[in-house]
């Protein structure tokens, strides 16, 4: 192995992994998630192993872990982890090696904290588990360590339990949890999804950063090529359980060499391409060309919002006491989500809602879907103001069928007892005009057809769906009363790359069609420039820009705009 | 709903009982517990007509005889034959389970849903009734509302209901307050549902496989419930055949040595507890669609 080695390879390397097989055995017999895969990893190098879901991404590492599940286990080859066989190790051994050799961290920070623990304290007690620190000294040391991963204030946030720090904060503890013992393998299973992008790239930063300090290696298991690519030496692509190309970052982006590496390349989205460019380059030519954008009809606009503002009190604990006792305190000042937004929508335009978590895209969306009340403003739908119409009593009006929406988690959206031609007949039911029996089948098969959802899968449930399929469905549903406005709340957020290009191609297809305006909602810039002709970023509550998606792209005004461009992870080669 | 409910169950109506069939092959308990539960079933349907003596005619000749060929469980002090009143006795049992068990699984399923679903003062209202009824210890709660209504089957069957009300209010509500802010509920508002039409549609079909659990372990406290009103003389009377009765009469023989009185009845009922909470599982499994691939 060695011969092979350039001559600064000297060492042996720090893991190895030879063939790996790993089976879980299951109702229909043993299964392969993961088929013959090799990889070495050596002091301070990071790997990114890249896939969509179901490739085996995470199998791989948890092997290395030796965390897999009951039901999962090695059925060949064997895993070296500076000299110790892991594979076969006792798992005394193993212990050791968890949290003080090789650390993990994982995608839902919040989850991996105890909650009702201060973090501070949660820090000490790994110190003093692997014999880091003592219990006299503890508290300094942690407080170091918050030092290290770079939260400001640590000696006041040594007290924060973890529902008052916001989600990129949570990720730095349990970076700093898992790097308490300064092991010398990190692996990190999609630390950054669920995240704002721009605590992605401080995290991400973060992590290379203390890596690169410690000379220790670092793992990332990421869907995302662009930030497998930007962060990493060398990037291993996998499908369906094997490795189908493994290359430096910047090999593989010049010369993939794997068809599914080029499919997924294609398939990411970034600048300078259009919808089409996504898909795969047989499917594309053979598709009808984006079409000309109409510069949208004059006249009455679709949508005009007006000085929206949504609000929600503070509960404050001290003071709603006094107020029990009769004490006349001032309510404390109340939260807004919404602070006053205006903006207009054109018939058959189609307008991107960006912003991080907690700017307020998602309450505006849901006030506008009348789902919820504003607390004040007006929300003016073809001259009718709507926000006159309660929420309670929203659903029962005739303009509910105007207005409908994709959701953002596709499996959350459908009802697990209803079949798929349920879940789209259900709007047709309750307000199409008397249709049933056969014309309501046939109605139902032609929204299938629309969303290029074969008709045999019409009687599966959404467990026996896959995430693309089920998008579908829930895009057949929204537009199966030819609904004049869509909001679209994050609709590819949960699906894979891949499958997020079909969808998105889609959208636009249908929306030109059927002539429909959309409310695009989304944290992702890139997605929306392709998709939207105007944009809209917010931030607290406000709107910080507006204009043509291709201006505020090009040139952005806001300082926070600007920011948010530069956090995209971009790969090395553009 | 009618018609589009029907029309798009159909499809996987056919599939019910290969569906069955798969749960009892991949479980055998739940295959006993089945074939149990139909054997109680066959009896409270034809057993009085093919048991061999009648269970009320007292044969004070034959008083208190061991099992034998001609009394398979023996006989009680007044000559009656045990086995007969056993398999009599099924019907009245599982009529105050089954009756009982429905009444709340209405009642306290449709509460407990809108308590959580709607929240504010129906969770309090709902609250504080299941609350009150949780302060009592149970089985006196239920000797008392017997007592106070009068000791009539109907009467049993209703204390039994209200006791278990509390139990069903808590899955219930739990379960459909996960379930409000689901991404099918909002969509479901989006399709110009009713919030009515939600909670009964949309939500009351999800939490089915847990009210099952609930069903078959609450069923069983109810036989086990009807049974000890009787043994303490608040429930059915005698010589109405009823296994709870038929212990309270036995006991007082098993110090003199007449163990079989008490033993067959109470074994019966033991019998069928035990197949009731087994149950669970498996009713549990044939209402979820997750469950049939």
């Amino acid at each position: 192995m060695n011969v092979h080695l350039p001559a600064n390879h000297i060492q042996p390397p720090l893991l190895e992994v030879q063939d790996l097989t790993v089976e879980f055995a299951t109702r229909r017999g043993a299964v392969r998630a993961v088929e013959k895969v090799n990889l070495t990893l050596a002091k301070g190098e990071t790997l990114g192993i890249v896939g969509e879901s179901g490739s085996g991404k995470s199998v791989t590492s948890y092997t290395v872990m030796r965390i897999l599940d009951r039901a999962g286990r090695i059925a060949e080859g064997t895993i070296t982890f500076g000299g110790v066989d892991v594979g076969n190790a006792p798992e005394s051994t193993v212990r050791a090696l968890r949290g003080r050799e090789m650390s993990m961290i994982f995608q839902n920070p919040r989850a991996a904290l105890n909650p009702i623990r201060k973090v501070g304290k949660q820090i000490e007690d790994v110190l003093i588990e692997h014999v880091q620190a003592q219990p006299s000294d503890a508290k300094e040391k942690a407080i170091e360590v918050l030092k290290a991963v770079r939260i400001a204030r640590p000696e006041e946030r040594y007290h924060a339990y973890p529902f008052e720090l916001s989600g990129g904060m949570c990720q730095r503890i349990v970076i700093a949890l898992a790097l308490a013992c300064r092991p010398q393998l990190l692996i990190a299973d999609e630390p950054t999804t669920g995240l704002d992008v721009t605590t992605q790239k401080a995290v991400m930063d973060l992590v290379v950063e203390l890596a690169r300090e410690r000379n220790m290696a670092t793992i990332l298991i990421t869907h995302d090529l662009g930030l497998a690519a930007a962060y990493c030496d060398r990037v291993m692509v996998m499908e369906k359980g094997r490795v189908v190309e493994t290359a430096t970052a910047e090999a593989i982006f010049r010369a993939p060499r794997h068809a599914y590496t080029r499919k997924l390349m294609r398939a990411t989205p970034r600048g300078g391409i259009t919808l089409r460019d996504l898909l795969p380059e047989e499917i594309a030519t053979e598709m009808a060309p984006l079409g000309v954008k109409v510069p949208p009809a004059s006249g009455q606009p679709l949508l005009v919002v007006e000085n929206l503002i949504k609000e929600y009190p503070r509960q404050s604990a001290v003071s709603s006491l006094a107020r029990m006792f009769g004490a006349k305190v001032a309510a404390p000042e109340p939260f807004r989500a919404v602070d006053g937004i205006s903006f207009s929508l054109a018939k058959g335009e189609s307008l991107g809602l960006v912003g991080e978590s907690g700017c307020g895209k998602s309450t505006t969306s849901m006030m506008l879907m009348r789902l919820l009340d504003p607390t004040s403003g007006q929300i003016i739908f073809k001259g009718e103001d709507l926000s006159k119409i309660p929420a309670r009593t929203f659903a029962r009006s005739p303009w509910r069928s105007r207005i409908q929406m994709v959701f953002q988690d596709p499996t959350d959206s459908l009802n697990p007892r209803f079949t798929a031609a349920r879940s789209i007949a259900d709007p047709l039911l309750q307000m199409g005009e008397n249709v049933s029996g056969p014309a309501l089948r046939a109605r139902v098969e032609e929204l299938a057809r629309l969303v290029g959802l074969p008709s045999p899968f019409l009687d599966r449930f959404p467990h026996q769906l896959s995430g693309g399929q089920k998008a579908r469905v829930g895009i057949a549903r929204a537009i199966a009363l030819d609904p004049e406005l869509v909001v679209l709340d994050e609709p590819t957020a949960a699906l894979d790359v891949s499958v997020q290009a079909v969808v998105l191609n889609l959208l636009h297809d249908l929306k030109q069609r059927l002539g429909m305006s959309y409310i695009f909602v989304s944290h992702d810039l890139e997605v929306v420039r392709m998709l939207c002709d105007r944009v809209i970023v917010m931030r607290a509550g406000g709107i910080v820009e507006e204009g043509e998606t291709a201006a505020v792209m090009a040139a952005p005004k806001a300082e926070y705009t600007r920011e948010l461009l530069s956090s995209i992870p971009h790969p090395p080669i553009y | 709903m009618s018609t589009a409910t029907a029309d798009a169950a159909a499809p996987s109506k056919d599939g019910i009982l290969s569906h069955a069939r798969h749960i009892v092959s991949e479980n055998p308990v739940t295959g006993v517990s089945f074939a149990l539960f139909a054997l109680f079933l066959l009896a409270a349907i034809i057993g009085p007509f093919i048991v061999p003596y009648d269970p009320l005619a007292s044969d004070t000749a034959a008083a208190l005889q061991a099992p034998s060929a001609a009394h398979w469980f023996g006989t009680d002090q007044l000559g009656r034959d045990i086995f007969s009143r056993v398999v009599v006795a099924t019907r009245l049992d599982m009529i105050i389970a089954i009756a009982s068990v429905a009444l709340v699984f209405l009642a306290g399923g449709f509460a407990g849903i809108a308590s959580g679903y709607f929240g504010g003062w129906t969770d309090r209202i709902v609250g504080r009734v299941s609350d009150t009824i949780m302060a009592f210890p149970l089985f006196v709660l239920a000797m008392g509302i017997v007592a106070a209504l009068g000791n009539t089957v109907t009467n049993i069957i209703i204390a039994t209901a209200i006791i278990n009300f509390p139990l069903y209010v808590r899955v219930a509500r739990a379960e459909a307050n996960v379930r409000r802010e689901a991404g099918f509920v909002q969509a479901a508002r989006l399709s110009g549902n009713s919030e009515m039409r939600i909670l009964l549609g949309h939500i009351a079909p999800n939490i089915l496989p847990l009210m099952m659990v609930q069903v078959s372990l609450t069923m069983g406290y109810a036989i086990l419930n009807a049974a000890g009103l009787s043994f303490i003389g608040l429930g059915v009377r005698p010589p109405t055949p009823e296994w709870g009765i038929m212990v309270a009469e036995g006991a007082s023989f098993i110090i003199s040595g007449e163990w079989w009185i008490a033993f067959f009845p109470g074994v019966t009922l033991m019998l069928a507890v035990f197949c009731f909470n087994l149950l669970g599982d498996g009713l549990r499994d044939l209402v979820d669609p997750q469950r049939r691939t």
